[in-house]
């Protein structure tokens, strides 16, 4: 059984769960930006849980499948066509052999997922089949005419357990992180409602933000280890937070940490979005 | 343990401060031995971060660990090197030598891999003394070749890969830093031990 790429959009990857364990070597992590969606897809489709799916940016992706197969598409929202027929997003689907699936650009959100039972199965790279997209680690970002090949289903479809509703407003809640002192008195409770637009230079490596100047201390640190959801403070005052792909260390000091159930959000915030910090 | 300070990064990580990079790959090394659980334990200039982890048990188990024994992972590596970059005269002034020199210095120091990052396979190799520290150039090269041997501060650094970088280059090497089909993906992990060779 394969799939077999036709266009992959702006920037199609696979992501699985990541690959842990190699920071110490200078490899990121990467794996699927929207956890929650990623893994939603999985269950729809019936996959396991650490299956490799498809990360779509923006554009969305248009595959052809070899053989009958059910996959389901999730997070950011878009139209999804088998064939000139549009079917659910969000749910699992059966598709005919031969069949066209269009994941449509996003309507909101940046990215989809798109699962298939079984997984997609290339060669894992160091334990993983994320693609990482600071040093490109893992497979290559998906181009046209590629084939893909997919594994055999281990388990039966599964109904979503719940559906996660976002709320309208995106808040991004702060841990102080370990280098809150490299802040200026007050800076701290600054950012506790601060409202920052996110920049247009955003991606798998980090959400930038941009708005109101966060002051801190200058200088550099010597380079320490770095976590996802890391808010680092360059000399711009802008903050930064590192994602599934941010570099292992870095040398901007660390004044925040986001709350780990708010990283799914930072997958789907936009250019020009806005969004709220708390720190109380 | 004095001079250890352990700072909450977020609820499942921390980052152990120690006093130098040499400590950092020593007491990073020692976790691993004591199998103490993290996702990742990393090394770097004056910490350790233990990610993915209880952080009530990292301190409670820093009296075990060792930070006085860096590179005793039993792995030694020669590289052959030849030194004809394009910093190599920079070097020298900065050093206040002639270029031959800046070989037989570089050639006669005993390096370790004390931490990796920048990219896949980037080891901070420490060993110069401090009088030997330089300066980055003053706006990076868009490109520099893999396989380039270059200095900053008292690091020595191998790009593994092309990529920008504000290094002085000193020299060349064959050497494959970085191989992800390897068992051992990155050939100057933590701990190994490095010297250089002049080709001729």
């Amino acid at each position: 059984m394969s799939i077999e790429v036709l266009d992959p959009g702006p920037l199609s990857t696979l992501q699985d769960l990541g690959r842990p364990g190699w920071a110490h070597l200078g490899v990121a992590r990467a794996g699927a930006l929207d956890r929650g969606a990623a893994a939603l897809a999985r269950r729809l489709a019936g996959g396991a849980v650490d299956d490799a799916v498809v990360e779509t940016t923006l554009g969305g992706i248009v595959l052809s499948v070899r053989r009958a197969v059910t996959l389901a598409v999730t997070g950011a929202r878009c139209e999804v066509r088998v064939g000139s027929r549009q079917v659910a997003h969000g749910a699992a689907l059966t598709v005919p052999a031969g069949s066209v699936v269009t994941v449509g650009p996003a309507l909101d959100g940046v990215r989809s997922y798109v699962a298939l039972a079984g997984g997609i199965a290339v060669d894992p790279v160091l334990g993983s089949r994320s693609t990482d997209t600071l040093a490109w680690v893992g497979p290559p970002r998906l181009a046209a005419g590629q084939v893909l090949a997919v594994g055999r289903p281990v388990r039966w479809p599964e109904p979503p357990a719940a559906v996660v509703v976002r709320s309208r407003e995106a808040v991004l809640r702060l841990r102080p992180g370990p280098r809150r002192d490299w802040l200026t008195p007050g800076a701290w409770e600054a950012l506790d409602g601060a409202s920052y637009d996110v920049a247009p230079d955003s991606d798998r490596i980090g959400l930038r933000l941009a708005g109101p100047v966060v002051e801190r201390r200058a200088g550099e640190l010597p380079s320490e280890g770095m976590v996802l959801g890391a808010v680092q403070l360059p000399p711009s005052g802008q903050p930064v937070v590192f994602l599934a792909d941010h570099p292992p260390t870095g040398g901007y000091p660390v004044v925040g940490v986001v709350e780990d159930a708010d990283l799914d959000l930072c997958a789907q915030l936009r250019p020009g979005d806005p969004v709220v910090l708390r720190t109380g | 343990m004095g001079g250890v300070r352990v700072v909450p990064v977020g609820e499942r990580a921390c980052l152990v401060e120690v006093e130098d990079a040499a400590a950092a790959a020593s007491l990073a090394a020692s976790a691993r031995a004591w199998r103490i659980r993290a996702d990742d334990i990393v090394p770097a200039a004056t910490t350790v971060l233990f990610d993915g982890c209880d952080p009530a048990e990292v301190e409670a188990a820093l009296p075990l660990l060792d930070r006085e024994s860096p590179g005793d992972s039993g792995a030694s590596v020669v590289l052959r090197v030849s030194y004809d970059g394009p910093d190599l005269g920079r070097v020298a002034r900065h050093w206040g030598c002639s270029t031959d020199e800046v070989v037989a210095r570089h050639t006669g120091t005993g390096f370790t891999s004390l931490f990796c990052g920048f990219a896949p396979g980037f080891a901070y190799l420490g060993g110069l003394p401090a009088e030997l520290a330089v300066p980055r150039l003053d706006a990076p090269r868009s490109r520099v070749e893999p396989g380039s041997v270059a200095l900053a501060d008292r690091w020595c650094g191998i790009y593994p890969t092309a990529s920008p970088g504000g290094w002085l280059v000193i020299g060349r090497t064959d050497a494959v830093l970085w191989d992800a089909e390897r068992v051992a993906p990155a050939l100057l992990a933590p701990g190994t031990r490095v010297r250089f060779e002049a080709l001729r």
